[in-house]
């Protein structure tokens, strides 16, 4: 029923920014399907009159103070697992 | 195998009661510095379990050090002075590496740490390794490892459990007197279960997750494992409680979890079997010890009958929903920019993300991300996402039905002790569906605790735990209470340790 088409991986490959290799293209459209097919088992299951549950313990909009805190880590160590920093700024490919 | 009981491998940590340890080094009996030491040196002797990633050898001998040295200037050491322990590989620690078990972050130093491992800091507690897991949590055996494969102390050919194999088998191995652990759709209690050790998963948002690697935010919780409940109750107490970096966290008791002196009894405890966990695909072996326990728990004055959830047996796939879903957000930040494997060779800034995670991510992860993108994508995400959820709104009811007439529920961990390596690795579903008795708990935010099944020569006065076996494997019986009954949750499943 799920059963995952070699272009539907691909567009969610590139949708979760993956570049997959050729085998893993097929091994997830097997893989995809089984585990899709399962989870669409909740289809039959009636739920009429229920609402979704998103925050199990009932909390909402927990709000702290808004002032910034004196937080542990400072900028320096923040930027020392980076690939590439200059000038204290993360260094990226070209964007535009 | 001992001939006279029929038990092969007791169980026992070889350290001193978790709650005494700073006591006597107060007292000047004991030495932080020896402690961590021998800890370290039964990480290195045990180490071709391959239950540790790294140690924090340098950070951790230092903080002893500074332990030593306030009592000889005659200062008051905190609760957990000098007791070492380890944490999963996703906690974020000082003194060494954070990697999740992941090719990902095989060279991430963490730039700060979890609050969880700060708490235990301020008590004067010592994190001296880090633990192997599935990448990123992702698994119920460790062998979803970007490294290696952690080995069942009871037998080298079987998984431990997962996600948190590696701190399962540090303490049974008597590595350290406790760990911590994540429990997303049962990573503690599973290999608590698989290895014959307590592990305890708190009410959801009882510990702070600030500074773990997340997972799937809305079932996430951090738990400790250990080798008896007493010991597992402590460390929560340390741990729990409100935390301004987690607006998800909750009071704790304000009685705390530390148990009493006196224990509680299991007298006059209205108890549910679980009707579901009980089908045709539980192992003989598991079925008669869990209803040897449960007769144990109703002669010591317990009120026991079965119930049905009916809705149970659903978690499972409500789970495999929401959980790829979180991971597949939570691990869009793992872009190869600003930490993690970067790809050198991409030319173009879309090519610098793909390569990265392409690179840096193993299987499992790379499955869980594209369900997930594909349960949330426009037009699937009311017929996956919103239906899972709406479906746990129906599980969640259920058990606040059940627990109106029971105090707890009890089952199984697991239809089965721990498999063979390598024997659910190529089938993921199959994999998947370890997880099916322990998930519900996470689905609906409840507290629940995997402890050894109770055995005939009960609980030793050295603090050793008996781990029934079941063809020489360890079985786990599980307790679930309703949310925020972590507290009392303690207090029956240590009665029922104490039964024999």
């Amino acid at each position: 029923m799920a059963k995952l088409t070699r272009d539907a991986v691909l567009k969610l490959a590139k949708l979760s920014r993956l570049k997959l290799t050729e085998e893993e293209i097929e091994r997830f459209a097997v893989e995809l399907s089984a585990i899709l097919d399962y989870v669409e088992t909740l289809n039959k299951v009636d739920t009429k009159g229920l609402e979704p549950t998103y925050q199990v313990t009932g909390l909402k909009n927990v709000m702290r103070r808004d002032e910034p805190i004196e937080y542990q880590a400072k900028p320096k160590e923040l930027l020392k697992n980076a690939p590439a920093v200059e000038k204290n700024q993360f260094k990226v490919k070209r964007v535009l | 195998m001992n001939k006279a009981t029929g038990y092969r491998l007791q169980v026992t940590d070889g350290w001193p009661a978790v709650a005494d340890i700073a006591k006597r080094i107060q007292n000047g009996e004991l030495k932080a510095i020896d402690l961590v030491k021998k800890s370290l040196d039964l990480i290195e002797e045990k180490s071709d379990f391959d239950a540790i990633i790294s140690t924090t050898k340098k950070r951790a001998l230092k903080l002893a050090a500074e332990i030593d040295e306030q009592v000889k200037k005659g200062e008051k050491i905190g609760k957990l002075a000098g007791v070492p322990f380890i944490a999963k590989d996703n906690f974020l620690t000082f003194g060494g590496k954070t990697t999740a078990a992941s090719n990902m972050l095989k060279d991430f130093e963490a730039p700060y740490q979890a609050t969880a491992i700060n708490r235990l800091e301020a008590e004067g507690a010592i994190c001296v390794a880090k633990a192997n897991l599935d990448a990123w949590a992702h698994g119920s055996s460790t062998e979803n490892s970007d490294f290696f494969v952690t080995k069942n102390p009871h037998d080298k050919t079987r998984v431990p459990g997962g996600s948190s194999g590696g701190s399962a088998v540090a303490v049974v191995l008597g590595m350290a007197p406790f760990a911590l652990g994540t429990d997303t759709g049962g990573s503690i209690r599973l290999p608590a279960s698989f290895c014959g050790a307590v592990g305890y998963k708190p009410t959801y948002g009882l510990v702070s997750r600030s500074g773990v690697v997340a997972m799937a935010s809305s079932t996430d919780v951090i738990g400790p494992l250990a080798t008896t409940v007493e010991n597992a109750a402590l460390v929560l107490d340390v741990m729990s409680g409100r935390d301004e970096l987690d607006s998800t966290t909750i009071e704790k008791d304000p009685k705390g979890y530390r148990l009493q002196v006196t224990g509680d009894s299991l007298k006059g405890k209205k108890i549910g079997v679980i009707k579901e966990y009980f089908n045709e695909g539980l192992e003989p072996g598991v079925k008669k010890l869990i209803g040897q326990a449960v007769e144990k728990i109703k002669a010591a004055g317990a009120e026991v009958s079965e119930v049905s959830l009916p809705s149970l047996p659903l978690a499972l796939a409500v789970y495999y929903i929401i959980c790829p879903a979180e991971v597949s957000s939570n691990l869009a930040r793992y872009d190869g920019q600003r930490y993690g494997h970067s790809a050198k060779e991409a030319k173009t800034l879309e090519e610098s993300y793909e390569l990265a995670r392409e690179q840096g991510f193993g299987a499992e992860a790379k499955r869980r991300i594209m369900i997930g993108s594909h349960v949330l994508s426009s037009g699937y995400y009311e017929a996956y996402y919103k239906k899972a959820q709406t479906v746990r709104t129906k599980i969640i009811k259920e058990f606040k039905e059940a627990f109106k007439k029971y105090d707890f529920l009890v089952g199984p961990v697991s239809p089965t002790t721990a498999f063979k390596i390598g024997e659910k690795t190529s089938n993921p579903l199959s994999m998947y569906l370890a997880d099916i008795m322990t998930v519900a708990a996470n689905i609906a935010g409840v507290p629940a605790i995997s402890i050894p099944v109770p055995t005939p020569k009960g609980r030793d006065s050295d603090r050793s735990v008996g781990a029934g076996l079941a063809d020489n494997l360890p079985v786990g019986l599980q307790i679930i209470g309703p949310q925020k009954s972590d507290r009392e949750l303690l207090g029956v499943a240590n009665a029922v340790e104490e039964l024999k």
